[in-house]
């Protein structure tokens, strides 16, 4: 399929680096023209879900939502937005679709894959009087797919409903369909720009794009909240919010920002309005893997002092409870250590332009 | 006797199935059923009580500011404190704002499709044909408002954002009041948009309404339902520790076969005799309602329990607020107001209220005064309650928080549980929900078509990630639960 936008310059987009461009903007031709060349369609289902990632791909901008889905992505099933009900849903919309498409189509998961109960936890259709379960669903479509795209930290990594006790079995979608390629957009919930920017990746280049170890796109996932944040010169100068509404780093209220990788410090939500820290609050590190595996309002137990070098041995002591302890809470352990934490550059990605 | 499914019902926020029974195309009984359990509360069992304002307002990615708020709200009054103004304000800024999101959001991408022809492609089709009335030029119409409001309350998003810091999912409400600071520069951005808000909804979504009233006005009699109304009263707009009883612009109340009351959180029971639960915690109230799941229960057709009100049925919503508010243009409907369009009608009525009031409200704010009281966590076993209005009615939450800090029993009871619950009692006594109710009597032209069935479900705007996210079902974990 082929596509005038290189590689290189789609990245560069994606990340940001391409200064007043909206992300989804720039992109919305290249895909109204992918789609008309025939990229494969686009079925959106939900599990145990909070819808909250729909709502949130509602609010992409320039172009609006409507653009996006009656010229940019060939999307025949959502179910907050079909028209189709019941049979017609199912049938049709769902495994109508995916029956004439084998292999050749994306399937977007939203929510978790509840697994206890045979499923019964989750029903989303009936078929000859019996409950189609969603773990049913996500393994015949999802095993058709070319490719599945998990939106939010439920389908991603299990989530919010996935939490112990995990009441209702709760799986991410990787561990019920193993032979389809996954690519993880964690967020509680992503951000519009992560979802277009990944639908459009895969269908103008028909490819998954480059993930680092937790599947998910380094285009938006490869940035620490900590190292871009505008508060973080108050961290160095030692200055800590000890009551919502002050000025100050956030950390002794609570923020995960040293261990939470997004790019929602430049990006910003809504159209630019705000985002989890600049508004006063902290990072629930809502895109990690373990997500809400800690408590949200307590400062991180253990934490790598970093860059942190105009902080005086007495403030990082009383900030972070102690200077001799590089890592981050155990349960987080080494695998955000290594190399993960701290000014870490990436390479220039060596793309050919043009690739396809 | 035939049987009509409708499995999965679709542009709501969930997993809802129907099922009806019709004699001579009129539906006879009815069946409403919640598809999906997460157990969200016992989740919170254990943690750190203050994040139940993360955890709690996933329950909806719609609506996540209304469980934000009960959530706050329930961990103020457990904590002893509340907020300054300032924070007072802005908490209510960002409910309002959503309110204002999800009213257009609902109308327009939700039930709109229902009564306006969409366009001839995906995801507007396939779609149930039947009864598409509105004349060629007013439809057209509609599907650009339709495509216009999808502008509109991605900016109802931004306006929230301002103080709620992001959206779905509002990180700046906490404990004390909120964590975003007034100026004037957000207070300008949020007026602009809020002006663009308000010419939008006088000029295009209530104007559409009414338009569609009047095509289909012989829907202000179909969908009637139980006509008793159930709200906690929402935007405090005073000081004052019990937020319960302070005075709030939509009032708390209650109206029961034709009499209006005031409200008694006593009177509040849930039942589980056709829910996937076992019985042992039939016919208690939500301060003491722990459940055990039980999905091979004879019987039982619906994750969601039956909240009652003194053994009553109970229709929570823009409906039921703006009746109790007794807002002049609801009431002038009388009786009309208790059906289809008169849930849509009273939904646009209030969006425009709240837009208006909220107008007023941005004004108070004291840019440089504080927006938070600060708090501690309880050392001696303490339970908070949270009521408030999210935009689709009444929403309590319970929290019961241990001597060490920890939250022992969480319970939310939402708006779509009241309006959605499955019936209680057996036979000809047998009270059936709301929405139940509202189904049974309806004509249903094409059985294969079932669009009159979808419209009733969907002019009560149910949302069943509140609905049915959010029981505690294992009692052996669960201490006893009361109100001190």
């Amino acid at each position: 399929m082929p596509t005038k936008l290189s590689r290189r310059d789609f990245l560069r987009v994606c990340a940001g680096t391409t200064a007043a461009i909206s992300l989804s903007g720039f992109l919305a031709p290249f895909m109204k023209e992918a789609v008309a060349a025939g990229a494969p369609p686009v079925i959106w289902i939900q599990g145990a879900s909070c819808t909250g990632c729909s709502i949130s791909l509602l609010n992409t901008v320039h172009p609006d939502i409507q653009k996006v889905l009656t010229e940019v992505i060939s999307l025949t099933y959502h179910p907050n937005i079909s028209a189709a009900a019941g049979d017609l849903a199912i049938k049709e919309a769902i495994y109508g679709v995916a029956e004439a498409n084998p292999g050749n189509f994306f399937l977007v998961v939203e929510g978790a894959v509840p697994t206890g109960a045979n499923g019964h936890f989750c029903m989303v259709g009936e078929e000859n009087g019996e409950p189609i379960v969603f773990e049913k669903l996500v393994k015949d479509i999802g095993g058709k797919a070319k490719a599945i795209l998990n939106f939010g930290t439920c389908s991603s990594y299990g989530g919010i409903p996935a939490t112990p006790p995990n009441p209702t079995e709760c799986v991410p979608v990787s561990q019920v369909v193993k032979d389809v390629p996954c690519i993880n957009v964690p967020g509680c919930p992503p951000h519009p720009d992560w979802m277009v920017g990944t639908i459009a990746h895969v269908l103008l280049y028909n490819d998954i794009p480059e993930l680092d170890s937790y599947g998910r796109p380094k285009m938006f996932f490869n940035t620490i909240i900590h190292d871009n944040c505008q508060r973080r010169q108050y961290f160095e100068n030692g200055i800590f919010a000890k009551t919502f509404g002050d000025p100050g780093c956030m950390l002794e209220l609570g923020c995960k920002g040293p261990f939470a990788h997004c790019d929602a410090t430049n990006r910003m939500w809504n159209n630019g309005t705000n985002w989890c820290v600049k508004c006063g609050a902290v990072c629930i590190g809502c895109t990690e893997p373990q997500f809400p595996g800690w408590p949200m309002y307590e400062r991180m137990p253990e934490m790598p002092v970093g860059s942190a070098t105009s902080v005086t041995a007495d403030q990082v002591g009383m900030a972070v409870g102690g200077l001799a302890v590089l890592g981050i809470a155990g349960h987080l352990g080494g695998n955000i250590l290594t190399g993960r934490i701290g000014p870490h550059k990436e390479k220039d990605e060596d793309v050919k332009v043009g690739e396809n | 006797m035939a049987k009509i499914i409708v499995d999965p019902v679709t542009r709501i926020e969930g997993h809802l199935k129907l099922e009806v029974e019709v004699e001579n195309n009129v539906v006879v009984d009815a069946w409403t059923s919640g598809t999906l359990w997460r157990g969200m509360e016992l989740i919170m069992q254990g943690r750190d009580p203050r994040d139940a304002e993360q955890i709690m307002q996933r329950i909806c990615g719609v609506c996540p500011t209304g469980h934000a708020t009960a959530g706050i709200l329930a961990l103020d009054d457990a904590f002893g404190i509340e907020p300054p103004p300032n924070g007072r304000i802005i908490r209510n800024l960002i409910l309002g704002s959503n309110w204002v999101q999800s009213h257009i959001l609902h109308f327009f991408h939700l039930a709109a499709l229902d009564y306006v022809k969409g366009p001839e492609l995906a995801p507007f089709k396939p779609r149930y044909e039947a009864d598409y009335r509105l004349p060629a030029d007013i439809n057209e119409q509609a599907v650009a408002i339709y495509l216009e409001a999808l502008t509109i309350r991605r900016k109802a998003h931004e306006m929230l954002a301002i103080w709620g810091g992001k959206m779905p999912h509002v990180q700046a409400i906490v404990p004390g009041g909120v964590s975003e600071v007034p100026d004037t520069s957000k207070i300008y951005r949020f007026l602009s948009l809020l002006e663009e808000m308000q010419a939008f909804i006088e000029q295009k979504y209530i104007p559409t309404v009414k338009a569609v009233a009047g095509v289909y006005s012989d829907w202000f009699s179909i969908g009637t339902g139980c006509m008793n109304m159930l709200a906690f009263g929402g935007f405090p707009q005073e000081e004052g520790m019990d937020h319960v009883k302070k005075k709030k612009h939509f009032p708390a109340g209650t109206y029961i076969r034709g009499q209006f009351a005031e409200l008694d959180t006593a009177k509040i029971t849930e039942e589980v005799t056709y829910s996937w639960y076992k019985d042992d915690t039939h016919g208690n109230t939500p301060d003491v309602s722990v459940v055990t799941p039980d999905a091979e229960k004879k019987g039982a057709y619906s994750w969601m329990k039956s909240p009652r009100y003194n053994g009553e049925a109970m229709e929570v919503g823009p409906l039921a607020r703006q009746w109790i508010a007794k807002n002049p243009d609801v009431a002038a409907l009388g009786k009309q107001a208790f059906s289809v369009m008169g849930r849509h009608f009273a939904r646009a009525i209030e969006t425009g209220e709240i837009a208006k009031a909220m107008k007023e409200w941005v004004l108070q704010l004291e840019p440089g005064q504080p927006v938070c009281t600060p708090h501690k966590l309880p050392t001696k076993e303490v339970v908070g309650v949270g009521l408030c209005e999210a935009s689709r009615g009444a929403l309590g939450h319970w929290h019961r928080i241990s001597s060490d800090g920890r939250t022992m029993v969480y319970n939310a009871v939402v708006p779509t549980t009241w309006n959605s619950s499955p019936r209680t009692g057996e036979g000809a006594s047998a009270v059936r929900g709301p929405m139940e109710q509202a189904i049974i009597g309806t004509a249903v032209a094409d059985p294969a078509n079932p669009v009159e069935l979808v419209r009733i479900i969907r002019s009560m705007d149910p949302c069943y990630g509140c609905a049915i996210h959010v029981m505690t079902p294992d009692k052996k974990t669960i201490s006893q639960f009361a109100i001190n």
